[in-house]
């Protein structure tokens, strides 16, 4: 589990899963898009608690190696400001077979989205700006 | 008994409460009870079981008991990823 500032390398964090026991690998990448819920989104900052970000992320990692069968998992999400069209949070997830691989990368995503100490605001188009609910919260 | 606790904001907590920390001399028992002693004073609207709470660096449950020195987070709802 990683978070950074910096634009993140997908190439090279993939490419630090590869091993020749895997014939499988199952990446999700979260990008910035241009709206929410109607208004138009400018760009977007991410504020993040690192040590327990990290420590969190670390979990969700261990837990997915003890659910599915998987080789190697890593996650690595943004802090800061970023513009529409970057990358906010990549997984990547290597094992023997897809199905575990895909399942393993489904459940990270979604354990990260909810647990980690993570928190995003929007800048409008209009000026405005607004920290956005949680999925959860939204949805009940 | 009364402790001494250093309570720490994040987000919209931070924006609404004004600062990232402060501390607050309490009688609460458990982290519950002193986040409903501050939502008051802050006016958080954010429904509980939706935040989290760590103390000293560790995610802990609601009831989880605070001592005098301790560290203690309130994170509103999260929304990563």
């Amino acid at each position: 589990m990683k978070i950074t500032n910096k634009q993140i390398k997908i190439a090279q964090a993939s490419n630090r899963l590869r091993n020749k026991r895997s014939g499988a690998y199952v990446s999700f990448e979260g990008w910035i898009r241009n709206h929410n819920e109607g208004r138009h989104v400018r760009r977007l900052e991410y504020e993040v608690y690192e040590p327990i970000a990290i420590k969190e992320g670390e979990n969700i990692i261990d837990e997915a190696k003890k659910k599915f069968d998987i080789h190697h998992a890593s996650c690595i999400h943004r802090s800061g400001l970023l513009d529409i069209g970057e990358c906010a949070v990549w997984v990547g997830v290597s094992s023997s077979h897809r199905k575990d691989a895909f399942e393993a990368c489904k459940f990270i995503i979604d354990e990260v989205k909810s647990r980690l100490p993570i928190w995003k605001k929007e800048y409008y188009e209009n000026g405005d700006s607004g920290w956005v609910n949680c999925e959860t919260c939204s949805s009940s | 008994m009364s402790k001494l606790i250093e309570v720490s904001y994040f987000a919209v907590f931070r924006e609404k409460a004004g600062r990232d920390s402060e501390t607050f001399n309490t009688k609460s028992e458990t982290v519950l009870d002193l986040f409903s002693e501050i939502k008051k004073i802050h006016g958080f609207g954010e429904p509980q079981g939706h935040c989290k709470v760590a103390i000293n660096n560790d995610l802990v449950q609601w009831d989880a008991k605070i001592e005098d020195g301790d560290k203690v987070l309130f994170f509103p709802p999260v929304s990563g990823g």
